[in-house]
């Protein structure tokens, strides 16, 4: 024995004497911790992922969950993670894989920006009794406008407008292919999108037919590996989006395991059955600016330059300068994925360690557009990691347009964000193709669950503007006057561009 | 109409404001400088500031004439400024090539650079035949102290102050001016943040600490570098909202909604009420929501825009009918020669 077992990251325990033996706690974990023996239910608790699956289905709530029961002798630099990934990689030598959004405790700048609010000097406005305006248009708008009066008092427009996008509320579900999230996941958030007048991205996975009559709700994906791509997909979408980096893994590519390459996701992605669905890292007709932008114009050519192109890329040092580029090509949006964004799977040390928040590189890329004379050229989508409408509305204030949102829309499905959805066991019928756990996620009631979510948070959202005085969302977007920044250090304040509280 | 009415119409209304602010624009002042553009710069110290301004000025084209602006002490007003003005001919060679009015384009540069440059001048007015005259302090003493009735103007605008955030500074009292266009506002912009970081995109500089400066800079850019009817401007500061767009027929939903994409950013949120004008125009407007007064009244061709009745009352007794315009319907008096 070199390593041995490592302490077991959760300790799942059974009240005997709230427990009924229903066994609905082995039915319902697809991962193996529960068993019978005899009259009493037995617990492996090294299966457990904390997924509380078992947890919400328990009649008796008799199941309590623990995290790391037996911890190791505590070190600031050589921590559990520390220690696990290398005991890891002495025996695999390989690349550790994680699911969700960055685990390091970096702290969240959302969560040190605060909001403003109306006293005495202007009146907060209600928006029970009072018009306020969400409705967001992503798309290239014109510099300036030609309007003429005819003779005879007629308005003339003379400026021809590129076609854009109209929100109800500027809150859109990001890209998760179909393969990495269910069908039935992907028919809740669709329904969802249409039921609240908003958009959702198929990810890379393809469009799947149960969705076609969602497909004016939906932003089709072209990405590195081309999947699903053809002319009938581009012309089912509302609007393309062309896919070139992610929050979660910047600079690298995607991969889905054969075992997830099902007949119908096979179809799906246009991709033989049983095969690994790999992404490269780059597209590999891209590999500069003007490249990417042929591809745009190829793209907005072959959907008659009626549809909306938008360019995600994973948010990067040099983020604000690359969607400079972007806005000089005939892109209407460039989606901008923060290191906190989501994934089925990416290396952990990408995961963790590559990239910046969003909340940063919203205000870098506002600016630079703004300093180029150039943000009319583009909207801004955010992504990676908005929690709530108070996230929503910073990232607005910062410069954001509209955001996306992702895990937040799985979490509106049951997700308890356990990260485990690369292994394709997902007990809430999410990160999975097996059809009975599929099956355990009901599209009728998940889709209410989604569409509550983003009426919630535009309600909220009305009211923070309200609050601030403010009767239309475009009157936020960039306001960063009305942030201030709460024990935020000198120089991300100017990045940011906003006062400390009290100033 | 000499300068008399306008400050007993705005002595009605000094509930409204604290005896730290106030000011008058008048147009058809200089009708002897008619092709110069007069500049009003109040210097913190004549001898130290005026002779860099001087040069600015000599460097992009020339003085015709240039006095300190008659003052008459007053007890209650203290005067930290020294105002002075500038009857200036700008070079127009020296513009940036393709330039369309490349008058214009020299002295508003000018007028940013030197504001921005914070050293001990700032240029307050900068229009052609056309003054700014304000200060701190109560409308009387403000109008007393330049003798605001010595001029004769066709148009007028007033202003009385009530500070919360930069009280006492001269600057900080409206009108706001570039060339020629002046603002008087009641209220705050909300949305001062994104107007202000749009119009600096255009090359403006904020540098009066208020909300009120971006108005004036916003109907510069729409009005006269983007070529807007004066009405259309309004519109695009204080749009119609999306349900109403939805109810318009095809044509004018269609240019209602690009004027709303194309200036989302200029649109102004918060309460307000403004009077702008032109040489040529006066304009009063609310916000989309009315949420500050105003009241319009006309009296034969004279057109009066005040957030009072009374105010109006006082400076034309007779006036023929007084109506207050529906939330964001701009009201609009040309000037007929």
């Amino acid at each position: 024995m070199i390593i041995g077992s490592l302490p077991p990251r959760y300790r799942v325990s059974v009240d005997p004497v709230r427990c009924m033996e229903c066994g609905r706690c082995i039915e319902n974990c697809a991962y193996g911790v529960f068993s019978r023996d005899g009259d009493r239910i037995q617990v492996n608790s090294r299966n457990c992922t904390a997924c509380h699956r078992c947890i919400a289905c328990c009649p008796r709530d008799a199941i309590t969950l623990e995290e790391h029961p037996c911890d190791y002798r505590s070190h600031p630099l050589w921590t559990r993670e520390a220690k696990e990934a290398i005991y890891n990689q002495a025996r695999t030598g390989k690349i550790i894989l994680a699911g969700m959004g960055n685990a390091l405790d970096y702290p969240v700048i959302f969560d040190r920006l605060v909001l403003d609010a109306c006293q005495v000097t202007n009146p907060s406005l209600d928006p029970l009794r009072e018009p306020i305006e969400l409705v967001t248009h992503l798309g290239k708008k014109p510099a300036r406008l030609d309007l003429r009066r005819r003779e005879g008092g007629d308005v003339e427009l003379r400026t021809t407008l590129t076609p854009n996008l109209r929100i109800e509320t500027p809150i859109m579900i990001g890209h998760m292919s179909y393969g990495a999230i269910s069908l039935n996941a992907h028919l809740s958030m669709a329904r969802a999108a249409k039921n609240t007048g908003t958009f959702m991205g198929t990810g890379e996975g393809g469009l799947h037919a149960a969705l076609y009559p969602y497909q004016d709700r939906m932003i089709v994906q072209v990405a590195s590996g081309r999947f699903g791509v053809n002319i009938d997909y581009l012309e089912r979408g509302a609007a393309v989006e062309i896919k070139i980096g992610q929050g979660a893994k910047p600079g690298i590519g995607g991969h889905l395991p054969g075992e997830k390459v099902c007949a119908d996701i096979s179809r799906t992605r246009m991709i033989p059955e049983g095969s690994d669905a790999i992404s490269p890292a780059p597209h590999h007709d891209i590999y500069s600016i003007e490249d990417l932008a042929q591809l745009v114009r190829g793209l907005k050519e072959a959907t008659e330059w009626k549809k909306p192109v938008f360019v995600k890329i994973a948010a990067v040092h040099n983020v604000a300068a690359i969607a400079a580029g972007i806005a000089r090509s005939p892109a209407d949006a460039v989606v901008v994925d923060g290191f906190r964004g989501g994934t089925g799977a990416a290396p952990t040390v990408f995961r963790d360690h590559v990239g910046i928040p969003i909340e940063a590189a919203v205000a870098s890329v506002d600016q630079k557009l703004r300093d180029q004379g150039i943000r009319n050229e583009i909207s801004v989508i955010a992504s990676g990691g908005i929690r709530g409408s108070a996230d929503v509305a910073k990232a607005i204030a910062l410069g954001a347009d509209a955001v996306y949102i992702g895990t937040a829309a799985l979490v509106a499905m049951g997700c308890r964000v356990c990260g485990n959805c690369y292994r394709g066991l997902c007990p809430w019928g999410i990160a999975t193709q097996r059809p009975d756990l599929v099956a355990r996620l009901n599209p009728d009631e998940a889709s209410n669950h989604v569409a509550n979510l983003i009426r919630a948070w535009t309600l909220e959202l009305a009211e923070l503007l309200g609050a601030a005085g403010i009767n239309s969302i475009e009157s936020l977007r960039g306001n960063r006057d009305r942030l201030r920044g709460y024990m935020l250090d000198e120089g991300l304040m100017q990045v940011l561009d906003v006062r400390s509280v009290g100033a | 109409m000499d300068g008399s009415g306008i400050r007993q119409a705005l002595s009605m209304m000094n509930e409204r404001g604290s005896g730290e602010g106030a000011g008058y624009a008048a147009y058809g002042i200089y009708p002897d400088y008619r092709d110069c553009y007069a500049l009003h710069v109040f210097f913190d110290n004549i001898r130290e500031n005026k002779p860099l301004l001087d040069s600015a000025l000599a460097q992009w084209g020339t003085i015709e004439h240039d006095e300190a602006i008659p003052t008459y002490g007053r007890p209650d007003l203290r005067a930290v400024h020294t105002p002075w003005r500038y009857f200036f001919k700008p070079d127009p060679s020296l513009a940036p090539p393709g330039s369309a009015a490349p008058e214009d384009d020299i002295v508003s540069a000018l007028v940013m650079q030197v504001n921005a440059a914070r050293r001990g001048a700032l240029i307050f007015s900068s229009g052609k035949d056309l003054g700014v005259f304000k200060a701190g302090g109560w409308p009387e003493d403000v109008a007393d102290f330049y003798r605001i009735e010595d001029y004769e103007g066709y148009i007028w605008l007033a202003h009385n102050r009530y500070p919360t955030n930069t009280p006492g500074w001269w600057g900080g009292a409206h009108p706001f001016n570039l060339l020629d266009w002046s603002v008087v506002h009641n209220g705050e912009i909300t949305s001062y943040g994104t107007n202000r970081r749009y119009i600096e995109s255009f090359g403006y500089t904020c540098t009066m600490y208020t909300d009120t400066e971006v108005v004036a800079y916003l109907i510069d850019l729409l009005v006269r570098r983007h070529g807007l009817d004066v009405d259309l401007a309004v519109r695009a500061l204080a749009p119609p909202f999306w349900e109403e767009i939805g109810r318009m027929p095809a044509a004018e939903r269609e240019w209602n909604s690009a004027l709303r994409l194309t200036y989302a950013s200029a649109m102004m949120n918060g309460p307000f009420a403004i009077v702008a004008a032109n040489r040529e125009v006066m304009v009063g407007f609310t916000d989309r929501g009315k949420l500050r007064p105003m009241v319009v009244g006309e009296c034969g061709d004279r057109l009066y825009i005040s957030s009072e009745e009374a105010a109006i009352r006082a400076m034309e007794p007779r006036v023929e009918s007084i109506r207050m315009p529906a939330a964001g319907e701009p009201v609009i008096g040309r000037v007929v020669a």
